[in-house]
This record gives structure tokens, sequence and C-alpha cells, in this order.
């Protein structure tokens, strides 16, 4: 019966999103309040119901109903129970009807909180949501239909994958489609506006707090990822530039773009068609991510269970949103008028180079993925594209972007004085440099390039740090003035300070982790030593140990440094009997320096098995820990940023009554 | 700004769409790895029967001069998967009269002797790879691995993993119908 239920309330919100699709914009159109405010009440209604569905297929997986055909292919009664709620959003269905709750609960967010919104804008906006949120229900109720029966039931489910059986899979998926789907609304915005035919800093202001909230989905979704792969997956890596990691990154890099360049909307009226673009490309990318995944149009370690008739409705879907929308820029966009003007060297110029290096990087990371099907389509040749055409080419591209950013948040507006910005910056750079020698003299080797990062990393960070200094006035008043100042601060300033220091961070552990990385893979009988950066490893064998639904074998490795012993490392191989598959699990000894790493692989070979030799990778990744400090800076940055007085303040243009909730429902 | 200007991104947009149509025609498998061996002489190899059965050996003068096409399959009694697709060759040979001959890879011969004791014995002939020389020769992936050779030598067909499931199976018996060795039009 839930299942059923869960079926008919599907069936009705895509009622219900019909509705919106239309009503709101015809009463636009016309004038009618009435029918614009109907887009307030099906907004809603459709959060409830898809609320509904979801709720009924979560109910399937957690009684383990094997008459529902999805929960038999993706549960098994002997999952722990997090893992079989996790199993809702694991299989190509379930996580299809994530997607689509998140599009309605931003659709129902922007209903409920957006007081300060004009009618018209609103009724347009919820409508453009509508019209996304009609494709995706019909193409669930017609392709993919999670709560399709199977007679006769299973006995018991198909799927106890022990490697998805992990919290880090039960977050991951969530927060990313936050992040992807949150850009929906943005979209709407956009599309709504083109539609209106007016973007002004009003619209900019509207449309901040939603960009912000899926952009920091976004960040914690692929944080997440990475995380996962490197501590849980025992990949011995955070980043390997797979497509589906890659089409991840992109509405992140263009939703980065985003962010800024409708700053310059919002402050000066201006880069506004620049900024309406950028927000319908970065939906469109993550678009381009759902289709990726499931298509099976790229090889990837990710993708869904692959299937061409849902590919195609995809791509009808694609083809209607972004060529619709992209045709409707070019009709409009061109009668939007430039706002402000500004010189060569401004605030302005200097996100305009942000959006510039941030838009090429986008284009640099959507051509390598997408060159191999290029590739197979006019020469027919099977290639791969890898971490070396990345790492060259995406690397030196965003470095200048690091040095303008610590210039940057320096420059006024308008007409900036660039003598005066080095005058407060050479010390800065002074200080950077010395650093970075310190450090090459230290841990010389590595290539040219990790030392030019290691420099634009450092000055970054204190340029950062300089700018917030001077904000306060730091020692320039007495200190209780500056602590004064610093509480006074916008959040928005504080937010950027944070998020901007918070990339310099993340970069140590990028440049830490690629360039001084150390690796051996090796055949060890008991008792052998090997030296791996400053540690000594010593093998001491290998146990067989019960755990609670899995055999394992043990290895125990005695770390030493200098003579003195630090820590044992218990990397295991476990094997599971009813799901007939084995995970490795690694062993780490985590510090700020670095992660000393180990996992075992098996036997080295099968008369080694006899001697107990294994095949022992051992890795040192130096301030890899960096990465995830990083990234939390970039996160609270944003949420920082988000809480800022003015984004609660309504606008001026329109009701000035203050409305404490434009923040959205996260 | 130029109005040209402004359509740039829906021409690019169009453009990447035109690929994407032409990237979900099923027939194409991305996964699919090329290989150098189709339309070339089978490679060098001679190898020993498994010790304590029956079956001959195999070498590359066994795949010359006979009547047809023959079937050679890599499989090792580790391989969870051949243990499916046994049963799939098994019918090819009692059903459709292929020729069938295996390399049996890095395996035990004792334990080869055992898997091919409790699952039946398909195999006209059996090399013995212990050492995986020969699949090396073979350029092989993984196992199980299938080829279709033709009477002069020629690799007609390679099929990498289990021939198993609907379109594995219908997939490989084109190949065969192609090869001549099944006659045209049967099932």
């Amino acid at each position: 019966m839930t299942p059923e239920i869960g079926h008919f309330a599907l069936a009705l919100a895509l009622g219900m999103a019909i509705v919106q699709s239309i009503l709101p914009l015809l009463g636009a159109r016309q004038g009618r309040l009435l029918w614009m405010r109907s887009a307030r009440t099906t907004s809603i209604a459709q959060l409830v119901l898809v609320a509904i569905a979801f709720s009924a297929l979560m109910r399937s997986f957690m009684v383990s109903d094997f008459t529902v055909l999805n929960v038999a292919a993706n549960s098994h009664s002997l999952k722990p129970m997090l893992y079989k709620i996790a199993g809702t959003w694991g299989s190509h269905e379930g996580s299809l009807l994530l997607w689509v709750l998140i599009l309605t609960v931003f659709g129902a967010g922007v209903a409920l909180f957006g007081s300060n919104i004009p009618e018209e804008l609103k009724a347009r906006t919820l409508a453009v949501q509508a019209w996304i949120s009609t494709g995706f229900l019909s193409f669930m109720l017609l392709t993919s239909n999670p709560f399709e029966r199977v007679f006769p039931p299973p006995p018991d489910g198909n799927d106890l994958n022990p490697l998805l059986q992990d919290v880090g899979l039960a977050l991951h998926p969530p927060f990313l489609y936050l992040g992807y789907v949150g850009f929906s609304i943005v979209f709407s915005f956009a599309v709504a506006a083109l539609l209106e035919g007016r973007v002004d800093t009003a619209w900019a202001r509207w449309v901040r707090p939603w960009t912000l909230a899926a952009w920091m989905c976004l960040t914690a979704g692929i944080v997440l990822g990475s995380w996962w792969a490197y501590y849980e997956l025992g990949w011995g890596g955070w980043w390997f530039w797979d497509p589906v990691e890659n089409v991840s990154f992109m509405p992140w890099l263009l939703g980065t773009a985003l962010l800024h360049s409708a700053i310059v909307t919002e402050k000066r009226d201006a880069f506004k068609s620049w900024t309406i673009l950028l927000a319908i490309l970065t939906f469109s990318l993550s678009l381009l991510g759902t289709f990726v995944v499931r298509s099976g149009l790229l090889t990837s370690v990710h993708a869904f269970a692959v299937d061409p008739e849902r590919g195609l409705y995809i791509l009808f879907l694609l083809a209607l949103s972004i060529g619709g929308s992209l045709a409707l820029y070019a009709w409009r966009a061109p009668e939007m008028e430039p706002g402000g003007i500004f010189k060569p060297i401004s605030r302005e110029a200097g996100l305009l180079v942000n959006n510039l290096i941030l838009g090429v990087a986008t284009g640099t990371v959507l051509f390598g993925t997408l060159y191999p099907l290029f590739v197979e389509a006019v020469a027919g040749e099977k290639i791969s594209v890898g971490a070396p055409f990345f790492n060259a080419t995406f690397v030196p591209l965003m470095l200048p972007l690091v040095l303008v950013m610590g210039i940057g948040p320096f420059l006024s507006w308008k007409r900036a004085d660039l003598p005066g910005v080095w005058q407060r910056l050479k010390w800065v750079a002074a200080l950077s440099v010395l650093l970075t020698l310190i450090m090459s003299y230290l841990r010389d080797g590595g290539p040219l390039l990790a030392h030019i990062a290691l420099l634009l990393a450092f000055w970054l960070l204190f340029a950062t740090v300089r700018e917030w200094a001077m904000r306060i006035r730091l020692f320039d008043v007495p200190f209780v003035d500056s602590m004064r100042r610093a509480r006074n601060l916008p959040r928005a300033a504080q937010g950027m300070t944070l998020a901007h220091a918070g990339l310099a961070v993340a970069m140590f552990g990028f440049i830490g982790s690629s360039a001084w990385k150390s690796e051996q893979v090796v055949f060890v009988a008991p008792g052998t030593t090997i030296e791996i950066a400053e540690f000594d490893v010593t093998f001491a064998g290998v146990d067989r140990v019960r755990g609670p639904n899995y055999v394992a074998d043990r290895g125990r490795l005695l770390v030493a440094r200098d003579g003195q012993k630090l820590t044992e490392l218990f990397p295991e191989r476990r094997y599971y009997p009813v799901a007939e598959s084995s995970t490795t699990e690694s062993a780490i000894r985590s510090t700020l320096a670095g992660d000393l790493y180990a996992s075992i692989a098996a036997p080295a070979s099968e008369t080694a098995e006899k001697t107990g030799a294994w095949t022992l990778r051992i890795l040192y990744e130096p301030l890899v820990n960096f990465i995830w400090l990083g990234s939390a800076f970039l996160i609270l940055g944003g949420a920082l940023s988000m809480s800022d007085r003015r984004l609660r303040v309504g606008a001026p243009k329109r009701e000035a009554a203050p409305s404490a909730a434009t923040t959205p429902a996260e | 700004m130029k109005r040209s200007l402004a359509f740039l991104p829906f021409v690019i947009a169009v453009i990447f769409g035109g690929f994407f149509l032409w990237g979900l025609n099923p027939e194409r498998d991305p996964n699919e790895v090329p290989t150098v061996l189709i339309s070339q002489p089978a490679p060098e190899f001679d190898l020993a029967p498994v010790p304590d059965i029956q079956t001959p050996g195999l070498s590359r003068d066994d795949l010359v001069g006979n009547p047809g096409p023959v079937v050679v399959n890599v499989f090792a009694s580790w391989c969870v998967p051949c243990r499916a697709e046994h049963a799939v060759l098994t019918s090819l040979v009692e059903r459709d009269r292929i020729v069938l001959f295996g390399i049996n890879y890095k395996d035990k011969p004792e334990d080869a002797a055992r898997w091919l004791a409790e699952m039946g014995n398909p195999y006209s002939r059996i090399g013995s790879d212990s050492s995986g020389r020969a699949g090396i020769e073979w350029g092989i992936s993984g196992v199980p691995e299938t080829f279709i050779v033709a009477p002069d030598g020629t690799v007609l067909f390679r099929y990498v993993g289990p021939v198993v499931g609907d379109t594995p199976v219908r997939k490989f018996r084109a190949a065969l119908v192609e090869a001549g060795a099944l006659p045209k039009g049967g099932a």
C-alpha cells in the first residue's frame, strides 16, 4: 500500500507542477495577483507531495519490502538500518527522487521566505522552477518509477555491497544534490529575469543567498566525496579527475564565478548579462552531470546502471532547458543596458579577471572530460584523458587567479590606486618570498610549479590577513578599538576573508600531498623494514581476525622515526562472505604535518602465501589535512556571508519591512 | 553587446548536444577496449595439456586448418564468472557443434582438473598456461575472454568478460554467424 501512496503522490506532484508551469506566468503577464500567488500554494504542495513519495520509498527500504523492485535490487535485510535508509538514494530511481525533492525544497523555499521579492518576479521564477520539476517528474514516472513492484517477490534483497556501507556515502550524495539542484533556483531567477527583460541590483541581492546556499552545499558535497575516497576507499588520493568528479567540479567553478560576478551586479549594476549567463550555465553544467552519470556516455567508476532510453530522455530535457534558456538569452540579453563604468584597475576589473579565469578553467575541465567522446565521434579512436592533462592545464591556469585574489579585495570600486595597494602589500610579498625560500630549502626537490604554487599560497594567506587587519585598523588604533571594529565588520566581508584564507590553507594541502608525496608498493616478508619519508615501517606479519560480518587479514606495522617507536598501524583486508566481496581498510597515522597511510593488498603470490609475504602499499602525504581544514573555512565563509544583515533585511527598493527569514532552509 | 555574441553560447550548446546524441547510440560501449589482434594472425604459443586429464594440449598449429572457425576461451578455476559462462559454452558445443579450445590461465593443474570434473569438460583441447605467458601473447586483460579464430589462424572476434546474459550471448552468436561457424538465421 505504501508504495502506491508514494506513486500516487508523485503523479499528483506532476499535476501541481504542470499547473504551476502555466498559471503564474499568465498571471504575471495579465497582472492577475491571484494567479501569480497560486505559485506559492502549488510550490508548497509539490514539496509536500514529493516528500510523501520520498518517505514512502524510505519506509519501503526501512521495512525491507522486497515486493518493491527497487528495494529488492538495492537493499538486503541484513544491512544495518542506517544503510537501509541511505539505500533510498543509492539507486538511479531513488537518487532521482531525492533530486526532485531538493528541487521542490528550493522552490518552496522561495515561495515561503521570498516575501521581499516582487510578486511578478517570484511568480515567473516559480513557474520556471516548475518547468524543471515537470520535466524530471515525468522522466521519473515514465522511465524510472521507483515504486515498481515485482512478483513473485524475492526472498531477500540483492545488494550488500560493503564498500557502499559507509557514512561518507550516506551523506555525500544529498549534499552534492543540494548543491547541484540548488543552482536550479538561481537558473529560474535568471530565466525569469530574461522573461521580464530586467536585471537590477535588487535582483542580484535576491539571488545571492540562494547562490551562496547552493555553493556551500556543493562545496561540502565535493569535499565529503573526496574525503570518503581518501579515507574509506583506500584509493590513496583525494582527487582523480574522473569524469564524474569533473562534472561535479565544473558547476562549482562556474558557481564560484557567479558568486563573484553577482557582487558586481549588486554593487555596481554592471556585468548583468554575464551574471545571467553564468547562472544559466552553472545549472546547465549540473544537468550535464546528471546526464553523464546516468547515460553511460563516458567511462567512469561512478556510473549508474546504463539505459540508453533514459539517456535519450534526459538529453531531451537538457535540450529543452539549456537550449531554450540560451536561445532566450540570445534574444533578450543584448537589450540589457550596460551598467556602471570602471577603469582597468578597479575592483570590477579584478572580479572580471576572476570570472575570466574561472570560466576558462571550467572550459578546460569540460573539454578534457568530453574530449574522449569528441575524438571517438570524429576519428573513431578510443583515448582517455587523465590527470596529466588536467595538472598541466588547470593548475597553471588557476595560479594567476590566486595572485589576483590577493590583490582584489584591496582595490576600490570604479578606479583603484595600484601604487597605494602595492604600498600595503609589499611586506606581504617579501614575507611570502622569504617563507617560500625557507620551505624550498628545507624540502628541496619537487617540481618548480609546486614552489610557485607555494609562494602564491603564502601570498594569498598573508594578503587576506593584511586586508582584514587593514579593515579593523589593527595597530593603527588601540587594540580594543580594533576588536570592536572586527566584531562590527559586515558578515559578508568576514565571510570573504575566511573563504579566501581557506583556499590558501587548502592549497598547502594540495601542494604538499601532490608534489612531496612518497609512495612505495613492495612485497614484504615479516620482519622487513621500509623507509618512507622520515619513517621506518616494519612489517610484523598478518593475523586472521573476525569481525561481526566479515573475516579479515590484519597486518601489523610498527612505525618508528629516528629509532623511536611512534605507533602501530593495522591495515586490513576484509572479506564479507554473505556479499562475497572484499574491501580494503587502510590504516592512517594522521597529523597536521601529514598522513602516513598503509594498506595491504593480497599475498605477494601463491607461493609467497606460505611464507607470509604480502603486498604492502605505504604512502606519505604531507599536509593533506590542510585540504579538509581549508575546505571547512570555505564552507564557513559561505555561511558567514549568507548571514549578512543586508540579505536578511529586505532590499530597499520594495517593501522595507525587515523579515528575518530570507535565509533558505538548509 | 553584439547580438551575434549572445548567440554563441546557444550554438556551442547545440554542437555539444549533437555529440551527446551520437554518444547515446546503444551499439556504442565506452568501456570497450579495442584489440589489436582483430584481423591479425593469432600469436605463437605452445601449451602442454593439463596433467591428469585426457584432453590434449593446445598450440598455434592446432588453430590452423580446422574445417571451420574455432572458439578459444581463456578460463580459470578461480574465476567465478567462468563458472556462469561454462553453461553457455557447453550448450554451444553440444547444441551448435562449435569447436571449443581452452587456455587454462594461471591455474593450478589439480584445481583445473577438479573444476572440469565437477562442471564437465566441453573443451576438445586445453592448454595449461600456468605462467600466464600465453595470456600475455593474446593480450588478455582478465579472465574470461573468448576469441573466434578462422581456419587460416586469423583472429576474427574477441569478447572481454563472460558471455552470459541475453545481450552478450546475442552478440557472440552474431559474431559466430558472421565467422561462418553457425548457419545464418540460426537463433
